[in-house]
């Protein structure tokens, strides 16, 4: 066993290609320039929406699992950070610390549910354990229901930071996104990560191998299920409010659009397609439902004809990995 | 514990039943399609809502009752169906399943999106058809006419598209071409026209269940959003190997929801969201479903 793993993970070591370590550079860069053309705000919404989707693509890229109900952990980590930050006082760290823990124990329930089946049942599952939540939301005396968390505090990060000051607020946000960036980036291509992908692709091999498929699924569905919740947390802080709409079944499927138009199982397919998305809401944010019907295009759109995404397109055509 | 009157208990149940012979409506068209096309139908809640709208313009625009719109209205949604699998649906053979749901996911999303951008969020108003009005006194409770029709109306659909699947010769070929559609084929059967059309039959059911809903629910954009998540949730539950299974699951469910909005009102929106979890631990596979 410990010889196989380390033999997976030199494999796995020789895949950093010289392409993403460009286009990683690229992407830091555009992020720390970004903040001199664009608005922040929306900058730091796509950064939020880009580790969303980055940890919603761990599952359906990695594992092959579409989870059709992420936003659960999105949106009760954004509650539980604005809950913490504002009525317990509680600094911006631990407030996060708090909504990860709570994505992550949320994610350990729902993905032993689960991943008793596959498919596309394991995608309806997942979308009615979400609308549970939705209605524990809807009706929770902490979330404030239709109204929402409002006017949370943003408060000194490590008691040093002040997250008001709009600089610092982008600093912030894009060093976490980037940790929790090269931290998929690591999931993905360690030992665990390559079993995951031997999972995808033949999950009877996998078993017959020796390894217990249903233990690594559900730690990687509570790995993306944490990471989905720090990117709630962060937007709950950033945005300083917490609302329905964050844990509702468009969320979900949004971060499915953003990592589908991205590219499925692309390293930098769902930061693209979440900016995307948020840009075209932005966009069409005074056309009332227009923006659902484009949404919706792009997504007929994506399946018949360009399933591999933007960077997948990308990737093949250049023929490296993106 | 509350003292409950019997007229409350009787009066939910009904809505339950209700509730229930649309949960079996909407998850039977789901089953039937997913077992020829092997997709879930995420724009079956649209599909179910253009029946209720289709209803409210038959009568608005052209005069038409609601007797004419109960055939009328699933034939015409039937045919957009139809065209959908044709241009869209039919282009998916052989991917992996996953894209069908999100095809049909954005389907929905364009269907509704372009429903609400025309008619807002607001309910319109479909009146009762006059021969169904009024109600009749069983002594223990009042039964609205009309809410009696939906129930036995409904039953009846079901049972005669369970009759027409397991005993007829057309539901024969159907059941072979579900288990493997190249030798179907090889007997000379035209596969390909009997998906398309199962198709538009599964989403035709879901329009009738629309129509039939349209008077007791008013007519809207988001009438199918949620509910086809509760669908959803029913399938998982029955499992769709079955189709009396997803029919009983369906009716078992609207019973549970209108019992549970008797004792417990709190947990009426999630008690079958916390019935498929339990189904989940206890029996994987579904009450009447096989494999995974």
């Amino acid at each position: 066993m410990a010889k196989t793993d380390r033999s997976v993970a030199r494999d796995g070591d020789e895949r950093i290609a010289g392409s993403e370590r460009t286009a990683f550079a690229v992407l830091v860069a555009g992020l720390v320039l970004a903040p001199f053309f664009f608005y922040p705000p929306f900058l730091m919404e796509g950064l939020c929406f880009a580790l969303f989707a980055c940890a919603f693509n761990l599952l359906i890229g990695y594992v092959g699992l579409l989870s059709f109900g992420h936003a659960m952990f999105f949106g009760l980590a954004a509650y539980v950070s604005a809950h913490a930050a504002k009525v317990w006082g509680l600094q911006p760290e631990l407030a996060l610390g708090l909504a990860v823990a709570a994505a992550g124990v949320l994610g350990l329930v729902v993905g032993f549910l689960a991943i008793r089946r596959q498919g596309i049942y394991f995608a309806m599952i997942t979308l009615a354990l979400a609308q549970m939540i939705y209605f524990f939301c809807l009706q929770a005396p902490f979330t404030h229901g239709e109204d929402g968390i409002q006017a949370v505090p943003q408060g000194k990060l490590l008691g040093l930071f002040d997250l008001a000051k709009a600089w610092v607020l982008y600093g912030t946000t894009l060093v976490v996104f980037l940790s929790a960036f090269v931290l998929i980036y690591r999931i993905i291509h360690s030992p665990f990560g390559e079993i995951l992908k031997a999972i995808r692709e033949n999950e009877t091999r996998a078993i017959s191998l020796g390894y217990n498929a249903e233990r690594y699924k559900l730690a990687a569905f509570i790995l993306s299920a944490g990471l989905a919740g720090l990117a709630g947390g962060m937007k709950a802080i950033i945005q300083q409010s917490a609302s329905l709409t964050d844990v509702y079944w468009t969320t979900s499927g949004e971060v499915v659009l953003m990592t589908l138009l991205g590219g499925l199982g692309t390293v930098f397919g769902p930061v693209v397609g979440a900016f995307l998305v948020v840009a075209i809401q932005q966009y069409l944010s005074q056309q009332g439902q227009w923006v659902t019907v484009i949404q919706g295009a792009i997504f007929v759109a994506c399946v018949l004809a360009f399933r591999r995404g933007i960077i997948g397109e990308l990737a093949h055509t250049i023929r490296k990995p993106l | 514990m509350v003292t409950l009157s019997p007229q409350a208990l009787f009066s939910q149940l009904l809505i339950g039943l209700i509730n229930g012979s649309f949960y079996a409506l909407l998850s039977l068209g789901l089953a039937v399609i997913f077992g020829m096309l092997n997709i879930i139908n995420f724009a079956h809640g649209a599909f179910y809502m253009m029946g209720a709208f289709c209803a409210y313009f038959l009568l608005h625009a052209f005069g038409l009752n609601y007797w004419v719109a109960l055939v009328v209205a699933p034939l015409m949604v039937g045919l957009v169906g139809t065209v959908v699998e044709r241009t869209m649906l039919h282009r998916l053979a052989g991917l992996d399943h996953l894209y069908g749901l999100l095809l049909t996911f954005g389907l929905a999303l364009i269907i509704q999106g372009l429903f609400q951008n025309y008619f807002g969020s607001s309910g319109l108003p479909y009146a009762i058809p006059s021969q169904l009005t009024g109600a009749q006194n069983l002594g223990f409770m009042v039964l609205p006419n009309y809410r009696a029709w939906v129930v036995v109306f409904s039953a009846a659909v079901c049972l005669a598209t369970w009759f027409m699947i397991e005993r007829t010769r057309l539901g024969a070929y159907l059941r072979a071409a579900t288990e493997n559609p190249e030798l179907v084929r090889a007997f000379g059967i035209n596969v390909p026209r009997m998906i398309t059309l199962t198709y538009g039959f599964g989403v035709a059911l879901a329009a009738l269940a629309g129509v039939l809903a349209a008077p007791i629910l008013q007519v809207r954009p988001t009438m199918g959003e949620n509910f086809i998540i509760v669908v959803f949730a029913v399938v998982v539950i029955g499992g769709m190997g079955s189709i009396l299974g997803s029919i009983l699951t369906g009716f078992a469910l609207g019973v549970i929801e209108g019992l549970t909005k008797v004792f417990y009102p709190e947990a009426s929106n999630t008690v079958i969201f916390v019935v498929m979890a339990i189904v989940l631990l206890i029996k994987p596979q579904g009450l009447f479903g096989r494999g995974t």
